[in-house]
This record gives C-alpha cells, sequence and structure tokens, in this order.
C-alpha cells in the first residue's frame, strides 16, 4: 500500500516538475497568429453590426468562441465560410442574410454633411447644400448615418435586385 | 521479416479500430474530412507510439520492480498524459505550423481509449521493447488508414441523397459496419 | 457509336431548322417604339448621351461608356427619346434594366455616315477603333464586344481567322440565311479582320448539314486566295468556340485560357457581316439577324431585326402564334433563356426567337442519378457532370469547382442525355451563380477594408494638421484672443468626391 502511494505521488511529482520545466523552457509568447488571420479577414470597419466594439475585439471574441462566425453582417456568408475554415467549425449559412444598406430620401436631404462624417467607410457622397447620396458597393449597413441625420431622412433597405445582383435559384430536384 | 509480418498483422489483421474496437469516437467523431482525419491520424501516431515505448520501460523499470502491477491502467494514464502535454510545448515552441496543424487533436489523444489500450494489449501479449514500439506504430497506422477510408467514404456519402430516417449518424454507422465486416477479410492473412 | 469529329462528347439533337432556313431573310415593318437597354454586351453599362425629348437619327450615338470592356448603343431608327429609365429586360428573372426608348418618326433619316474610301489602306488598329465605335458584340450570342477581341488579338500572333459558321443550336437558321444570301459580304469581312490581325490564314467552318451555306460560301471565297471553306461533322455543340478550334487545328484550348493561346480568333459569321458593313459602309451596329421558331409559331423564318423591337412584332411578322406558347425563349433551345412575356425587346445578342409548345420542352421529373456516366460521355469539355452536380447539390461549390466547374460551358449536353432528367446546367449555372456572389462579397470586403483605413489615415492626418495649426497660431499670437475658433465648423474632408448620379452607384462594383 504504502509502496503504491509513495510510487504513484513520485511518478506525479517528477512528471508534474518535468512538465512545469518544459513549460518555462519552451514558453512562447501569448500571441496567437489566428487572431491576427482573422483580423484581416474582417472588413475592419469598426462597425460594430456584430455587437463588439470593432474589429479587433471581435476577432478575440470569435477566437474564443464566444462570437458566432457568422456574426459579420458586412462580410456576409464569403466571410462567414472563410472563418468556419479558419477556425474549424460548421458553418450554418442558411442564417445569414444579406445586409440592409442606407438609402437617402432625396426629398428630405438638406445637404448637411453629417452623415458622412459619420460613415466610417466614406459610402455617402454629397456636399455642402447639395443632396447626398449613399454609394451601395461602399455601405455595410452599419446604421451609424441613421443616428447622425437630423431629418430622419435615412432609411434601411435591401439592396433592389438588379441583373448584376441577380443569380439562378437552386433547382427543385431530388 | 518476422517484425515485417508482426507490422502488417497489427495494421491489418488485428486493427485496433475494427477488430479491437478502441478509439471509436475519433472514429465517428473526426472521419467527416478528409484533412482533419488525416492530421488526427498523423498526431495519433506520434503519441501511440511513443506511448507504447514509454510505458513498457514504465512497466519493466518501475511498476514490475516495485510489485504494483495493479496500478497499471493508473500509471499508464498520468504517463501518457503527460507525454502528450510535453509534446505539445515541444512542437508549439519548434514548429508552430505543425501546432496549427494538429491543433486540437493532440489534447483530444491525451484521453483516447486506443492510445492507453494499445500499451496494455502490449503488456499482455508479453512484447519486448521493440515489439512494443512496432505494435504501438503499427495500431496507429492501421488507426490512421481506417480513419482516411472512412473520411473518404463519408464524403461521398454527404453528396449522396440518403433516406431522411438513415441521415447523417446512422447511415455512418450502416458503412462503418460494412467497411468493418470488409475488414474481416484480412483474418486469413497471417 | 463511331465519331467521326475530332472533338470530345457532343450531342445530335433534332435540328428544326428546315422550315425557317428555307425562306429568306424577311424585312420587319418598323416597330413604333424601339426599347434599348443600355448594357447589351459582356462589360460595364452606357452611360446614356441623350435626354428625355431629343430627336436622334439613324445610326446616331445614343450612349456610351469610358470603360475599354463596352460597346456604345446607337439609335437604330430616327426618332424621338421619349423615355430614359428602366423598362423590361429580356432576362428570366423578369427585371427592368436602364434603358432608352424612341419613338420612331418613320422617316427612317441616317445620320451622315464616315465611308472609309479603302480600308485595306488603313491601320490594323484604326480599323479596330472603327469597330469599337461601331458598337459590335458576338453576335453568336456571346456578347463579348468585338473590337477587345480585335485588339487582344493584334497583341498576339494569330495564325487563323477562323468565322464560325456551324450554328449547332436546333432550330436557328440566321447565320446559314446570312451566308447564303451575304457571302461575298462575310468573306468581305473575313478578309478585312485578317488584314487587322494580320493572320496568316482564314478558314471558314461550316457543319456539313448546310450544304447550300457551303457552296455559297465557297464560291464567294473562290476569288481569294488563303480561304479555306471547311465543313465540320454536325454535332451540338460544335458552334462553341473552344470545340470549333479543336475541330480545326486539333488543338485545345487551355482551362482558363483564351483561344489566342492557340494562335486563333473565333468570330461568327454575323459578327464577320457586322464588322464588314462598320468598316465598308461605315454603318454602327442597328440590326441583326433573328430567327423566328417553335412549334407555336405559324411561319417560321428569319428577320432582318431592329435592335430593340418587342419580340411581339417579330411573331406578329411570321403570321402571329399558332397557339399559345409554354415558353418564350430567347437564344436557342439549349443555351437560350426564357423570355418572361413577349413584350421584351430584342437586343444584339439575341439570334433566334422560339416560342415553343410543351412537347418540345422537357418535361419529365428528375430522378436521382444513377451514375450511368452518359454525361461524362456527352460533356464536350471533358468534365464529369455529375459529380460536379452532387457537390452543386449539397452547395459543396469549391468542391464542384474541383471538378472544373470554371471550365463549364454550359451547353447542357449532360442535361439532354441524362436518362434520370437531373438539371444539370440548372445545378451548375447555380453552382457558378453562388460563386460570383461569394468573389463580389469578398471583393466588397475588401473594397470596404481599404476605404476604412483610408477614412481612418485621413481622420489622423486631419487631426495632426489641425492641432500643428492650433500650436502654430497659438504661438504667433499669444496675447490675442483666439478669434472665429469657437464657430466649430469642421473643416470639409478635400477627398470627398462629388455628388455622383445614384444608378452609377448602383451599377458599378468596385
Amino acid at each position: 500500500m504504502l509502496v503504491a502511494t509513495l510510487a504513484l505521488a513520485a511518478m506525479g511529482l517528477i512528471l508534474g516538475a518535468g512538465l512545469g520545466l518544459a513549460a518555462r523552457l519552451f514558453a512562447v509568447g501569448d500571441d496567437n497568429p489566428l487572431l491576427k488571420e482573422i483580423e484581416q479577414l474582417l472588413p475592419g470597419s469598426q462597425c460594430g453590426q456584430c455587437g463588439y466594439p470593432g474589429c479587433g475585439p471581435a476577432a478575440s471574441a470569435l477566437l474564443e468562441g464566444r462570437a458566432a462566425v457568422t456574426c459579420c453582417p458586412p462580410g456576409g456568408v464569403a466571410l462567414a465560410e472563410k472563418l468556419a475554415e479558419l477556425l474549424g467549425v460548421a458553418l450554418d449559412a442558411g442564417q445569414m442574410s444579406a445586409p440592409l444598406l442606407a438609402r437617402i430620401d432625396a426629398a428630405q436631404c438638406t445637404g448637411c454633411t453629417r452623415c458622412y462624417r459619420a460613415c466610417p467607410t466614406d459610402a455617402i457622397v454629397g456636399a455642402n447644400g447639395q443632396i447626398h447620396s449613399v454609394l451601395a458597393n461602399a455601405c455595410t449597413g452599419c446604421g451609424k448615418c441613421l443616428a447622425a441625420c437630423p431629418e430622419d431622412c435615412i432609411g434601411m433597405a435591401a439592396q433592389q435586385p438588379t441583373l448584376d445582383h441577380w443569380r439562378w435559384a437552386k433547382p427543385q430536384a431530388a | 521479416m518476422d517484425y515485417l509480418l508482426f507490422l502488417i498483422g497489427t495494421v491489418l489483421v488485428n486493427n485496433v479500430v475494427l477488430v479491437h474496437f478502441l478509439g471509436l469516437c475519433p472514429f465517428m467523431g473526426v472521419s467527416g474530412k478528409l484533412d482533419p482525419s488525416l492530421g488526427m491520424g498523423a498526431a495519433t501516431t506520434l503519441v501511440m507510439t511513443l506511448g507504447g515505448l514509454s510505458s513498457w520501460l514504465l512497466e519493466h523499470y518501475v511498476l514490475q520492480p516495485l510489485g504494483i502491477g495493479f496500478l497499471r491502467i493508473l500509471a499508464y494514464i498520468l504517463v501518457i498524459a503527460a507525454l502528450v502535454q510535453f509534446i505539445e510545448l515541444l512542437i508549439r515552441k519548434s514548429s508552430p505550423k505543425l501546432y496549427r496543424a494538429l491543433g486540437i487533436y493532440l489534447p483530444l489523444i491525451t484521453t483516447n481509449c486506443a492510445v492507453l489500450g494499445v500499451p496494455l494489449i502490449s503488456v499482455r501479449e508479453g512484447h519486448s521493447l521493440t515489439q512494443a514500439g512496432l505494435f504501438g506504430f503499427g495500431a496507429a497506422l492501421g488507426f490512421t488508414l481506417i480513419m482516411v477510408i472512412f473520411a473518404g467514404l463519408r464524403e461521398r456519402l454527404s453528396l449522396a441523397s440518403v433516406p431522411a430516417a438513415f441521415a447523417g449518424p446512422p447511415i455512418a454507422f450502416v458503412t462503418a459496419g460494412l467497411l468493418a465486416m470488409t475488414f474481416m477479410g484480412f483474418g486469413g492473412l497471417i | 457509336m463511331f465519331n467521326l469529329a475530332r472533338i470530345r462528347g457532343g450531342i445530335h439533337p433534332a435540328g428544326h431548322k428546315d422550315r425557317s432556313a428555307a425562306l429568306p431573310i424577311g424585312t420587319l415593318a418598323l416597330p413604333p417604339r424601339l426599347y434599348l437597354p443600355l448594357l447589351q454586351h459582356a462589360g460595364a453599362e452606357n452611360l446614356p448621351l441623350v435626354k428625355v425629348g431629343d430627336r436622334v437619327l439613324k445610326g446616331q450615338l445614343l450612349a456610351s461608356s469610358p470603360s475599354e470592356l463596352s460597346a456604345p448603343l446607337h439609335a437604330p431608327s430616327s426618332g424621338r427619346i421619349v423615355e430614359v429609365g428602366p423598362i423590361p429586360a429580356p432576362h428570366p428573372s423578369g427585371l427592368q434594366v436602364n434603358g432608352l426608348v424612341i419613338e420612331c418618326d418613320g422617316e427612317e433619316r441616317w445620320i451622315d455616315l464616315d465611308v472609309p474610301a479603302d480600308p485595306f489602306a488603313v491601320a490594323p488598329l484604326i480599323l479596330a477603333e472603327r469597330v469599337a465605335q461601331a458598337g459590335i458584340v458576338g453576335l453568336g450570342g456571346a456578347i463579348f464586344p468585338a473590337a477587345v477581341k480585335l485588339k487582344q488579338g493584334t497583341r498576339h500572333e494569330i495564325k487563323t481567322v477562323l468565322v464560325n459558321g456551324s450554328e449547332c443550336e436546333p432550330y436557328l437558321s440566321t447565320d446559314d440565311r446570312l451566308m447564303r444570301e451575304r457571302a461575298e459580304a462575310i468573306v468581305d469581312g473575313a478578309r478585312l479582320i485578317q488584314h487587322i490581325l494580320r493572320a496568316y490564314s482564314i478558314v471558314i467552318a461550316i457543319e456539313d448539314n448546310k450544304p447550300e451555306a457551303l457552296a455559297a460560301m465557297r464560291a464567294a471565297s473562290e476569288p481569294f486566295g488563303a480561304i479555306e471553306v471547311v465543313a465540320v461533322p454536325a454535332r451540338y455543340p460544335m458552334g462553341s468556340a473552344k470545340q470549333l478550334i479543336q475541330e480545326i487545328t486539333g488543338r485545345e484550348v487551355p482551362a482558363g485560357g483564351r483561344s489566342t493561346a492557340v494562335g486563333v480568333l473565333v468570330h461568327n459569321v454575323g459578327t464577320v457581316y457586322a464588322i464588314q458593313q462598320a468598316l465598308r459602309h461605315g454603318r454602327p451596329l442597328i440590326s441583326r439577324v433573328v430567327t423566328v421558331a417553335g412549334s407555336c409559331v405559324t411561319s417560321p423564318r428569319n428577320l432582318e431585326t431592329l435592335i430593340g423591337t418587342p419580340a411581339q412584332a417579330l411573331f406578329d411578322a411570321c403570321g402571329g402564334l399558332a397557339r399559345e406558347p409554354r415558353q418564350l425563349m430567347l437564344g436557342g433551345p439549349m443555351m437560350g433563356v426564357q423570355l418572361p412575356s413577349a413584350g421584351v425587346p430584342l437586343i444584339k445578342g439575341a439570334t433566334g426567337l422560339l416560342a415553343l409548345a410543351a412537347h418540345e420542352l422537357p418535361q419529365r421529373e428528375a430522378a436521382p442519378c444513377i451514375r450511368c456516366a452518359r454525361c461524362v460521355d456527352a460533356c464536350p469539355m471533358g468534365l464529369t457532370p455529375l459529380q460536379m452536380a452532387a457537390h452543386a447539390r449539397v452547395d459543396d461549390f469549391d468542391g464542384a469547382s474541383d471538378y472544373g466547374l470554371s471550365d463549364c460551358i454550359l451547353c447542357g449536353c449532360c442535361a439532354y442525355v441524362c436518362p434520370s432528367h437531373i438539371p444539370l446546367v440548372q445545378y451548375f449555372q447555380y453552382a457558378m451563380g453562388q460563386q460570383d456572389e461569394r468573389r463580389n462579397a469578398a471583393r466588397k470586403n475588401d473594397y470596404i477594408k481599404q476605404l476604412s483605413e483610408a477614412r481612418t489615415a485621413r481622420l489622423a492626418a486631419e487631426e495632426a494638421a489641425r492641432k500643428a495649426a492650433k500650436a502654430a497660431k497659438a504661438q504667433q499670437r499669444k496675447p490675442a484672443r483666439p478669434v472665429g475658433e469657437a464657430s466649430g465648423a469642421a473643416p470639409i474632408p478635400e477627398s470627398i468626391p462629388e455628388p455622383v448620379a445614384e444608378r452609377i452607384s448602383e451599377s458599378v462594383q468596385p
């Protein structure tokens, strides 16, 4: 009994000490190369649609598994797929919907320039006293312009279907 | 020649997954795609070979001299877990790329029943040190072979239109059964 | 079966060409209104140069694009612009596209055409530019700007100009009729293209089921050397550029490569004719020959059609529809697209207009794949359609790409031979569309990243500049009170572009 206990304890001690030593010997920095890779994939517009204050915090949340890979609406399915592959998780792309884009009601716009100064991607063009317009190809749908507009003339809407965006549907067959 | 026969016997005839039914969790869990299953196979090969050798040394230089053979399972777990941790640290330092590739699989292997079971079988069979190492390596090779074959099957299976009642794990189990039956064909080889 | 052709696979669908090919090319009464989509070519949308109320002459430039990959649009007839805006598109989606509507005045007054004396004396690149200004696109259905192809060709060594007269799609006979009736012009056009490209030889390839066209082209090319009129076996898709090149030269265009890679440039006979018209007579592309066919059409035939003519006008000119069609199609039955209604206009790429009855369309329900591999035998590109479709079915688009999805020419041979009636081509179209979608999303993501990085840098620079100015000011007149600084007017960033029209923002992708 005593021999067994002692032997096991000794083994535990020796192995534990060995591991501790190894951990010190082979210590590597804390910076995870994955984090950088994830950050590079994210749009970097700090729009906050994922629920995190910016793309950096979102990247660490993704790495730690706190955020879903589908959390970034501007990135769309393409980004979600890349993230899922990088993080090795399964992706249910069915829950991704196209982001709603900002749209300015030209009739009410006074040309105050506030919205385009709020836009993190310079997706709104216009000049003082002139009607502003949203560039659909640069808009992430973050909605920051909504809050900035004093006239309440910006709305969020799905992108109008055009032939450029139209795609063949999946055939319904066995 | 004897060693070659021994190796073939371990890989094909006494396959660790399909004959000894060890390591079934990764067999079902990590075989969805080819790449992860290869990674899992590689990591297991490394650990199992080293585990076979180290547990032989433990058995013959510690447990038997002290007469505490009944602590075998406990001691093996301790040694193998420590070994895996050590390998993980080593790889992380020396080759971050391999570390990324093996990633989650190394910790998974720590408590893999195949990794513990192979040394136990080795002791029961009374192997020499060379045989123990070879047995560990061969068993891991067999494990990798099965993982790769099964992953290939499941990749094809994901394209098939399986009846709703069989979709997912049920059809995977049926496939595993068929695969095991084909491996029974190696029974008369040696 | 014995394969006489040098191409892989292919099929022999029933031709249905006899009725329309028997009649000469007819003319069409001038429709009251012409509907001109601004995008009728592969590339960027044209920008209109006219506004509502403008009077335009026949052949006048209506819209053009600064992009190199584009083909300008000309007025097919004289009249007045009555609308600039969305018009129904000849597209299965039934969506609208930006376009112009001309109300014809019936005078057919031409604009003054600049007719060159002898095009053979003109430098090749100038001729290519003339082709570009004439708005000519590939009239075989590919709608790739012809001038872009010519200009690319001048940068490579082109051994052979291949004139594609193998109209392999069932029902269609536009090229057949064009070759029979306008052989001299086509040969002249081919020689002009040869001059532009400095090519060694001309090969005119015609399927052997068009003996009259073969005879006419042989007679027309008789006086000139270095023109070879070759009969190729009738087999779908012989009219596809890659297949025709393989048949004629025995060389295969590499995956992802262009036909210039094997020293060949292919133009459809319709395109060659249009190029001849542009270079000899200065006429832009404002009309084309369209086959009107299908069992619902009373008397199928070919019609010289002004671009922008509504489909209904063509049916009317063919004696109307004998019965209610199950489906209207633009182009051939194999690769054409379904039309939402007969109200849509014909565009530059419209080879045919079909009114098909139920018995002419695939009707059977799809059944599971039995792995007979008939599609593999039929595929002219040497792909494995069953595997590609299996991956597309479970949304594994990368898997489908691994099996060569990007090399698929969507010819439909696989779906034609499939005993299980699996809609293989639809799966490929779906998968290609989804991959486009992903590529676009990735591009937008990169673009947004660039924009936000540029903005961050700009804000930082502005902040630094403001601080520096403040510091300088404070230092200059320390005792004086700061004036005007409290007004709070933030400087307007200089790099904000001028306001641009909304429709540009909708259409231009980065």
